[in-house]
């Protein structure tokens, strides 16, 4: 397993890594902290995308700068929600319908800013996150799904994405 | 090593990792190139040079501009449009 690991104020784990993601454990690591609202969102593998039937899906990433830009987007959403704390974990590799992809989980004082927050860090991660995805089917073929261009910093900063 | 030139080494991922059967590319740049030198000394490849206006560039883990120099030592990598989450 390789895993890079970033953290700063706010930020309890900002990372990729090849293992098999587990919401409740990256929970666990939230729930010391203390607050009033605990937002968890995972992405999973759907069996069928664009009317296709799909058996797998395999990501690609940059894995020491994706930790970066994973803590970077993460520190944002502490600075501009004011939650508390938040941990992002993204798998690489091969997983199969079902199997999960992301997980963010959020705690803060309150709801409004740890599903603001929650939903920052899943909107600029696809936005920002050096992560390729290539999709599986069950004839044998398999293609690189359309990306967004990136390259730049956060949303408020005028960029188009 | 010719003066006022050097190798940098490029890494690659996704579609155009695998379209170019490596994980790196060696490219050679004058002193003082910049980012948009690399794009331009890139545009001719016969797999990377068809998307280059619509990859992105980072250099030491972090978005680099057009404008931004390479220099030897970097570590540089084409980031094609990514498709995280």
């Amino acid at each position: 397993m390789t895993e890079v690991r970033q953290e700063g104020p706010g930020v309890v784990v900002a990372d990729v890594t090849g293992a098999t993601l587990d919401g409740a454990d990256l929970v666990r690591t939230l729930q010391s902290r203390g607050a009033g609202a605990l937002v968890v969102f995972e992405g999973r593998v759907r069996d069928h995308n664009d009317g296709r039937s799909v058996v797998g899906l395999h990501y690609d990433a940059y894995e020491e700068m994706a930790g970066q830009v994973l803590a970077d987007i993460a520190g944002e959403a502490v600075d501009r929600s004011g939650v508390a704390s938040v941990a992002v974990r993204h798998r690489t590799g091969s997983l199969v319908p079902g199997e999960v992809s992301l997980v963010v989980g959020v705690l803060a004082p309150h709801r409004d800013q740890a599903f603001d927050a929650a939903r920052y860090v899943v909107e600029e991660l696809k936005r920002r996150a050096p992560i390729w995805k290539k999709e599986e089917y069950g004839d044998g073929t398999s293609i690189w799904l359309d990306g967004r261009p990136a390259g730049s910093g956060p949303a408020e900063r005028g960029d188009s994405g | 090593m010719t003066d006022g030139v050097f190798a940098v080494r490029v890494r690659l991922f996704g579609q155009p990792r695998e379209e170019a059967g490596a994980s790196t590319l060696d490219v050679e740049l004058e002193d003082g190139a910049t980012v948009g030198d690399l794009r331009a000394a890139l545009a001719g490849h016969p797999t990377l040079g068809a998307h280059i206006d619509l990859t992105a560039v980072a250099i030491n883990h972090r978005y680099a501009s057009d404008e931004e120099h390479v220099a030897q030592g970097d570590e540089v990598a084409l980031i094609p449009p990514v498709a995280g989450g």
